[in-house]
């Protein structure tokens, strides 16, 4: 792991790179290497994101700013602009259901091919999928997802990198943190070593690339 | 009583003591207001809870505490939270004893439309794909009727949600069960008679042995 600054990590990631972004409407995002991305203009960016929150907040700053083109997420609903993009065209939005999308990026960081679920089966989801049976049950094979960077919010990390979350902000961070070449990571709190129990990391320091120590919150 | 006070009180009375339960936003999210505590229910939110509580008073508000819809939201003593895989596991993995939904469409033999209506509202099936597929449970808690169109039809034209029935309808007219997988109406609502019920509803509607009336 290595301590770096906001601008300095957002500075790694090239124009058109595939990015997961942890958070739930906008919860657990790192919002302020979103502000930097926005302020670096990284353009044609791929996003995996559960959602694309609202206008002004969390993934929807990258929308107001017109810096995404594709996306993959589960409900935009609540999202005006991202909605607008999509039906303009402007932005290839792939919508997949919630428990699918958790567990190919959970696939993706773990090193299996995909996955077998029955969410989708006999659905619009189901289309130009796999369908396999397993003991008489019907299964859509759904494959793995990965991209070259995460970008994760904690609510503890220590200078190792070992981090915890609060609350309904883990959501995807997690399984993100698995799922990606590059993991760069936001913290509310930067702790010394040793202030978050081994029990109570949820994500090992040796996953993460980069923390973010010139800002907290 | 409004329609949607009827609906949720009905739809209470379906929640058993200790019922691990997912509340849909809409008509669902009002369920929770006519659940004695002393049911001892747990709801999940999706985002990664259980245990959630009423909304906080003004000033109480935690950001990082919310429901999945990003509005805040409190914890019980004795919630739990987790991760987005494991909050999916317990949906998916039958861990959920009922589920509450709103719908735009179910048809006769149970299925339910309720994410998309094609060329108009495509924001996404969130998680309502995996708590049909998944809970033990699954009712649907929506108005009988639309615009003067019933929303109980013989085949739904909107995008399905899933292909598995679901377990119960509850609406401001009827309940609606799919024993032998054929909507069946069981209950009326006070002051609503067969009839009544039939001439609103697109399906072929199955009459119970004994309908009874909705207590609420």
């Amino acid at each position: 792991m290595k301590a770096v600054s906001v601008e300095e990590a957002v500075a790694m990631i090239p124009t058109g790179a595939s990015i997961m972004v942890g958070g739930f409407m906008g919860v657990g995002t790192p919002e302020r290497l979103l502000d930097e991305v926005v302020r670096q203009r990284k353009q044609n960016l791929t996003i995996i994101s559960n959602d694309a929150a609202t206008p002004g907040k969390g993934v929807g700053k990258l929308f107001d700013a017109t810096l995404v083109s594709r996306l993959t997420a589960t409900h935009i609903g609540l999202n005006p602009k991202a909605q607008q993009q999509m039906l303009t065209n402007q932005v290839a939005v792939d919508l997949i259901p919630q428990g699918t999308f958790a567990e190919r990026i959970r696939a993706g960081g773990c090193g299996l091919g995909g996955v077998l679920t029955p969410t989708g089966v006999g659905t619009l989801v189901a289309e130009g999928k796999r369908q396999i049976e397993v003991d008489g049950k019907p299964y859509l094979l759904e494959t793995a997802l990965r991209a070259q960077f995460a970008l994760v919010h904690a609510f503890l990390a220590d200078y190792l990198g070992n981090l915890s979350y609060a609350l309904t902000s883990r959501n995807f961070n997690p399984v993100m943190a698995m799922a990606a070449d590059t993991v760069i990571v936001t913290a509310e709190h930067i702790v010394p070593v040793g202030v978050i129990a081994p029990d109570h990391v949820m994500t090992p320091a040796p996953l993460v690339d980069y923390l973010i120590t010139n800002q907290n919150g | 009583m409004d329609a949607q006070e009827i609906i949720a009180r009905r739809v209470a009375r379906e929640l058993k003591p200790g019922n691990l339960v997912n509340l849909g936003i809409g008509i669902p999210t009002l369920v929770a207001n006519y659940v004695s505590p002393d049911l001892k229910v747990f709801f999940q939110s999706e985002n990664g809870l259980i245990g959630t509580g009423p909304i906080p008073e003004q000033g109480l508000e935690h950001p990082l505490l919310t429901d999945a819809g990003g509005r805040p939201i409190s914890a019980l003593p004795g919630a739990s939270t987790f991760d987005s895989a494991m909050s999916f596991g317990l949906i998916r993995g039958g861990h959920v004893d009922v589920t509450v939904l709103g719908g735009l469409q179910v048809d006769a033999r149970g299925h339910l439309a309720n994410w998309m209506i094609p060329g108009k509202m495509v924001p996404g099936m969130g998680g309502a794909m995996d708590l049909v597929s998944g809970a033990k449970r699954v009712i649907v808690a929506m108005q009988h009727a639309a615009k003067g169109k019933s929303k109980i039809v013989k085949q739904c034209n909107l995008p399905l949600t899933s292909d598995r029935p679901v377990s119960l309808v509850v609406t401001d007219l009827a309940v609606i069960g799919f024993p032998d997988g054929r909507a069946t109406l069981i209950e009326t609502a006070p002051g609503v008679s067969v009839g009544e019920v039939m001439a609103v509803t697109d399906a072929e509607l199955l009459i119970g042995d004994h309908v009874l009336e909705m207590k609420i």
